[in-house]
Formats: C-alpha cells, structure tokens, sequence
C-alpha cells in the first residue's frame, strides 16, 4: 500500500513538476578553472527555480550547499540542472565540494 | 595534502558509522568479520564501477539519474534495515539467551542478518564512489602525488577510528538492552537514510518539498559541521528539513516501530527458561 501511495504521490509531482516547468525561472553557472562564474546570483524569494551547472574544466566538481540542501556531481565538460527552492529571503552559501578552496559562491534570495 | 584529507574523512566518517553500528547488531554472529569485510570489499569495487559508471548515470531519466540512483540506493538500505529490526525484535531474545548458555556465535546462514551486509556494502558504495571521483579529479587535475598519498591515508585512517570508537562504546552497553539498543539505532538510522533519499528526490523535483526549510538550527549544528553530519547519519539529523524529509523519517519510524510491535514475541513462560538453562540450548535459532 505504501508503494501505491508512493507512486500516486510521484506520478502526482511528476505532472505537477509539467506543469510549473515552463514559467520556473532559470539560472546557469559556469565553473571554470574551479571557480563559479558568477560568484553570486540573485533569486526571487518564496519561488521554486533551477540552477543549471556548466562544468568547464577537465576535472569533476560537486555542487553542493548545506544552506540550501542540494550536493550533485559534475563531470567534466558536462552540465547538470538542480531545482531549489522556494527559499526565503537571505544569502545562501553554496560551494564546489571537490575544491573548496576556490569553488564557493552565494546566492541572494530577495 | 589536508583537503585531500578532509574530504576523504568525511567520506569515510559515515560510511564507518553505518558499518560500526552493522558490526554491533550482528553481534554474536559467527565469521561476520568475513561478512563484514566482504561487505566493504564488495562496497569498495562497487563504488569504482559507479564512478566509472558516473557519466551515464548523471545523464539517464533527463539528467535526474543522480538523484534516482542515490534515492534508490538508500531506499534499498531502507527495506534491509527494516528486514533485518522487524526480524530482530522476535529473534532478540533468543540470540541473547543463546549467547549467555554457551558463550557461542550463532549461525547467520537462516538468519535475515545476512541482510545487513548488504547495507555495508551499499553504504560504502554511495561514499566511497564520491571519494574515487574526487581522488580522480585531484590525480588529473595535477594535484601533488604528496598530497593524495599523505591525504587518503589520513582521511580513512581518522574515519574508521571514529567507526571503531562508536562500536567499542556499543559494546559497553550490558548485554541485556545490548540488541534493543542496536535496534534503535538502525530504526533511527533507516529514517534518516529515508529522509536523505526523499531530500535527492526534492532536488530532481521529483517529489514536492512540502516546506523547504521547515526550521532552522544553524545556530545550535549545521549540515556542514562534522558532528551534524555524524548526527546526520545516526539519527537523520537535518538542520532545515523539508516537509517531505520529516514525512519520511516520521513514516520509517512509525512503520518500523508498528511492525517490531507486531512480530514480538511474547516472553516465555518460567518453565520454558527454566528448561531452556537447562538444555543450554534454548529455543534455536529458527
């Protein structure tokens, strides 16, 4: 019974997940020579919306936040989407796992 | 050389405390050292092949493969756990009884504690294929061959003593309430294996998120410190859950609860003990 529900409730976000998906805002960040281009990215508040992740350089990087939850791998020369939100108002650090160092990152949710 | 080394503890530090937490319920079990080290060797070749995997799971089901994998993964580790605690709480007794009357190793062979290898081997899979991406990425990026051979030692070294820690501190707990215990930490650590796999599939936007930072107690522990990620694997602390994690955990621990309720067994009568010391050989394991 529970993995009726769980499918009711996946099927069910899968068509809601259609049905925002076209008006949900977007953002791309560029990671290059281990390092997000921009540093910074300014989102609206209590709105659910991607972030899209080129990874440039020749090595894998992770994408990750404690402040917002979210840790995916990318590889090299590829790109990888990540959904977030809806956030309320405030910075949010986010940063390259792989190389810390250089890979961090904030986004301004207003 | 120390963020070689970081990471690669970090790493380490929860699957060592998923394995020390395997290693203590199992107590008891004949030959579980081999079970065990067959579960992390298993782990270990099966994190490579996800890594060498890593590209065609990042791009399978629309770019959502990650997720997926990793949710499935943990559900996986989910349903052994839950196996193994409901089986646990009407076979306790026994192993208990059993282990007291001849001092012995009981067999795993019938037993569901086969069960929770598996998930030393799924738990050292998950972690240990990001280790083997970032040691990768480290190695072709140039890093200095002093920093990976200094560094990955360090890592794993750090890990699995905090591991160990844990499970020697397991042991001290009288034998007694010795599997009740083991039993609510896997009880706790399923929920929060259950929590972190409907968190990936938030991020695929799979799941709705029902609240995405239901609280917020980055002032007490955040994600980020080591102690809330050890906290994060014990008992799926979080410190801004969404809706749909603390669904999760709530829904693992109320199922698994209901169900230990279910399947225990009522305590035998004073003549059954009293024959069972007799026999020494109470009530074999079935």
């Amino acid at each position: 019974m529970i993995r009726r529900l769980l499918i009711a409730i996946l099927a069910l976000s899968l068509l809601s997940g259609i049905a925002f998906a076209a008006e949900m805002p977007q953002y791309t960040l560029t990671i290059k020579d281990h390092k997000f281009q921009p540093t910074q990215l300014t989102v609206p508040a209590d709105t659910q919306f991607k972030v899209r992740v080129d990874n440039q350089d020749s090595t894998p990087s992770e994408f990750e936040s404690s402040d917002f939850n979210r840790e995916k791998i990318v590889l090299p020369g590829s790109q990888i989407t990540v959904f977030i939100g809806p956030l309320a108002k405030g910075k949010y650090k986010f940063f390259d796992d792989f190389h810390q160092d250089t890979g961090q990152g904030v986004l301004i949710v207003q | 050389m120390l963020g070689v080394a970081l990471l690669v503890f970090r790493e380490v530090l929860e699957a060592a405390l998923i394995v020390s937490i395997v290693a203590a319920a199992t107590r008891g079990v004949a030959r579980r050292g081999v079970y065990i080290s067959g579960g992390i060797a298993i782990g270990v070749l099966g994190a490579i092949v996800v890594a060498l995997c890593a590209g065609a799971i990042a791009e399978a089901v629309n770019g959502a493969g990650q997720e997926l994998f990793n949710a499935c993964v943990l559900f996986a580790a989910v349903a052994m756990i839950a196996w193994h605690v409901i089986w646990m709480s009407s076979h306790a007794r026994e192993l208990v009884q059993h282990m007291q009357a001849v001092g012995g190793a009981v067999k795993a062979g019938s037993s569901s504690l086969t069960m929770l290898f598996a998930v030393v081997a799924l738990a050292v899979l998950r972690e240990g294929s990001e280790i083997v991406l970032f040691l990768y990425g480290m190695a072709a990026g140039g890093a200095g061959i002093a920093g990976l051979v200094g560094g990955i030692p360090l890592g794993i070294v750090c890990g699995v003593a905090v591991g160990f820690a844990l499970y020697f501190g397991l042991l001290r707990i009288p034998l007694r309430y010795f599997f009740t215990a083991t039993n609510w930490m896997l009880v706790l650590l399923a929920a929060g294996l259950a929590s972190t796999a409907a968190r990936f599939l938030v991020q695929a936007d799979w799941l709705p998120a029902l609240g995405t930072q239901i609280w917020n107690s980055d002032w007490l522990l955040t994600n980020g410190s080591v102690i809330g990620q050890a906290l994060h694997i014990l008992i799926g602390y979080d410190a801004h859950p969404s809706g749909i994690q603390m669904l999760f955990w709530a829904a693992v621990v109320v199922a698994l609860v209901i169900g230990m309720a279910l399947t225990k067994r009522k305590p035998p009568r004073r003549s059954d003990v009293a024959q069972s010391r007799v026999q020494g050989e109470p009530h074999a394991a079935a």
